[in-house]
């Protein structure tokens, strides 16, 4: 139990030594501290962009859908290659137009791209809405992993509030080159921990994958494919559609685009990012492996699945090496979220309520900023119940109703106008609020229509929304001139 | 990518990016299955995976495509 604790508190001294490393030899202009300067070669993008790939969502959360789901988890596996593919010929675009007008973040882009700073501002309040709740989620997944890791030696709220500390302090040193530092460490123990355990587990308990998977179909028919209603191939199709055209439009890994040195890396990484992203497959597996081997984890405790069967299979000193991994997973992405988040507010809100505010103004405020949102996420972890899925799925949503006023933008000239942008965003958020907080599906709003229609994602309804009010205000509003 | 603009038509391979999304969804409600198992993954899960390795096969050819593109653009 020590020694799992020992190598816990290595972890995070590890993580906190890199982070404050990474800042040697640069000063902290905010196009250093929150683009890296744009001087991110392959593998530092590829590290940030694959922190979507980890975070305690897909450690815990895929693992925990895998053991509570079963077949509706393998989207989680689908959405990435699409949205890598997507990237392919988006990124490049965004890159190029970003290092051209200097941009520091998302609402930057379409500030510029719709030359209106109101823009700017309603695209930095959905960003940050977003966020928080994301944030959020990483805190309390930090929380779990530690206090199951130490055997309950460490609470989760200490660890919240200790992870929360060594957060704050490096990304106000260092900034994006403090997340890309400790994204390196974080990969390589994630990608040691996940194979090892994804192939270790099906063999000790079942002799081998086919055998496992024949076991589970026995005992549980039906668990491994889609559901006939419900969680259907409708649902799967429109889910991962959906989310990956949301994908980049989380404000994190839009202006992690920004730290790329030119735009071929981002054409490499989406060669790179689909096979790396299938080491997904093996945290499935031990998610799999737990289904008939620590059964009984109901609801929200499935996201426990994975630790529980580690720590009935392994001695201290693994489950400590796991727990490890994934603290880091929680830190690299939470980093990333706090200097957007802050980096939002202080360029596109701030700056716009004070245009006089210097360049140096703007920087501090935005690394004071930090310790700020922090707290904030901290308060919501410690205080709040179940509600967070509920959030996150609304913070994609969120993030997702910018696709519209983006793609019509990637142009030479954006195609809609600056008042059909800003209704589309408004009309979509509008309908993502009153969908999350009536709890409305396809099949209440709708109720004579066919299985298939009823089973796609909600989110649909929204994006529907979104790009018809954006195409007709724009058309209603074109070659006019708008304010 | 460097330099003026290629015309549209001489990147027609670029549609191949959308063969790997286009077959890894459309196929999903026909592979919804257990068996056959294809090694040792249901049939839905080999399927998944079988085309994710294909997206990073077919960006790879894209992109050197693209690349001796640029390159006779020079």
């Amino acid at each position: 139990m020590t020694v799992a604790l020992g190598i816990l508190l290595a972890a995070f001294a590890a993580a906190i030594g890199l982070g404050l490393l990474a800042r040697r030899g640069h000063t902290m202009s905010l196009e250093q501290w929150s683009v890296g300067g744009r001087g991110f070669g392959t593998v530092f993008v590829f590290l940030l962009m694959a922190g979507e790939i980890y975070t305690t969502f897909t450690f815990l959360g895929g693992s925990g859908w895998a053991y509570g789901k079963g077949g509706p988890a393998l989207y989680i596996l689908c959405y990435g290659a699409v949205a890598y593919t997507l990237s392919y010929f988006m990124l490049p675009v965004i890159w190029r137009y970003a290092q051209a007008k200097r941009l520091v973040s998302q609402p930057d882009f379409f500030a510029a791209k719709y030359d209106s700073r109101g823009l700017g501002v309603l695209v930095a309040l959905v960003s940050v809405a977003a966020l928080v709740p994301y944030l959020v989620l990483q805190l309390k997944g930090l929380g779990i992993i530690v206090s199951e890791a130490s055997y309950g030696a460490v609470s989760p709220t200490t660890a919240v509030w200790t992870g929360t500390a060594a957060l704050v302090g490096y990304v106000v040193v260092s900034g994006v080159r403090g997340s890309a530092w400790t994204a390196a460490l974080k990969d390589i123990m994630i990608l040691g921990v996940a194979v090892a355990i994804g192939v270790y587990l099906p063999f000790h308990y079942y002799g081998g994958y086919g055998a496992m998977f024949e076991a589970i179909d026995r005992a549980r028919p039906g668990f491994l494919t889609l559901p006939a209603t419900g969680m259907s191939p409708a649902w799967f199709v429109s889910t991962v559609v959906l989310t990956a055209l949301g994908f980049y439009m989380w404000p994190q890994y839009f202006a992690g685009a920004y730290t790329a040195r030119s735009e071929d890396v981002f054409r490499k990484n989406a060669v790179l990012l689909p096979l790396y992203q299938l080491v997904i497959l093996f945290v499935f597996f031990a998610g799999f492996a737990a289904v008939l081997t620590v059964p009984g984890l109901k609801g929200p405790d499935a996201d426990l699945s994975l630790l529980r069967i580690a720590k009935q299979t392994f001695s201290a000193p693994t489950v400590g090496v796991i727990g490890a991994a994934g603290l880091l997973t929680a830190l690299v992405p939470g980093s990333m979220i706090l200097i957007t988040a802050a980096t939002i507010l202080a360029q596109n809100v701030y700056r716009v309520l004070v245009p006089t505010a210097t360049d140096r103004a703007v920087t501090r405020l935005a690394r004071a900023l930090v310790p700020v949102i922090a707290l904030l996420a901290v308060g919501l972890t410690l205080r709040g119940g179940e509600a967070l899925v509920p959030l996150l799925l609304m913070g994609y949503n969120l993030v997702t109703q910018l696709f519209p006023a983006l793609l019509a933008s990637l142009g030479e000239r954006p195609w809609a106008t600056t008042s059909g942008a800003f209704a589309g965003i408004v009309a979509g958020e509008l309908t993502v609020a009153y969908l999350s907080l009536t709890g409305a599906t396809l099949a209440t709003l709708a109720p004579g229509a066919p299985q298939t229609l009823k089973d796609l994602n909600v989110g649909i309804v929204a994006l529907t929304v979104n790009a018809a009010v954006l195409t007709t205000v724009s058309l209603a509003t074109r070659r006019r001139p708008t304010w | 990518m460097t330099g003026s603009p290629t015309p549209a038509r001489a990147r027609r391979y670029r549609w191949l990016a959308l063969l790997p999304p286009v077959a890894l969804l459309g196929g999903i409600p026909f592979v919804n299955r257990v068996h056959p198992l294809v090694l040792g993954l249901p049939l839905l899960l080999a399927w998944i995976v079988g085309w994710v390795i294909a997206t990073s096969a077919v960006m790879g050819c894209v992109w050197m495509l693209d690349r001796a593109r640029s390159r006779a653009d020079r």
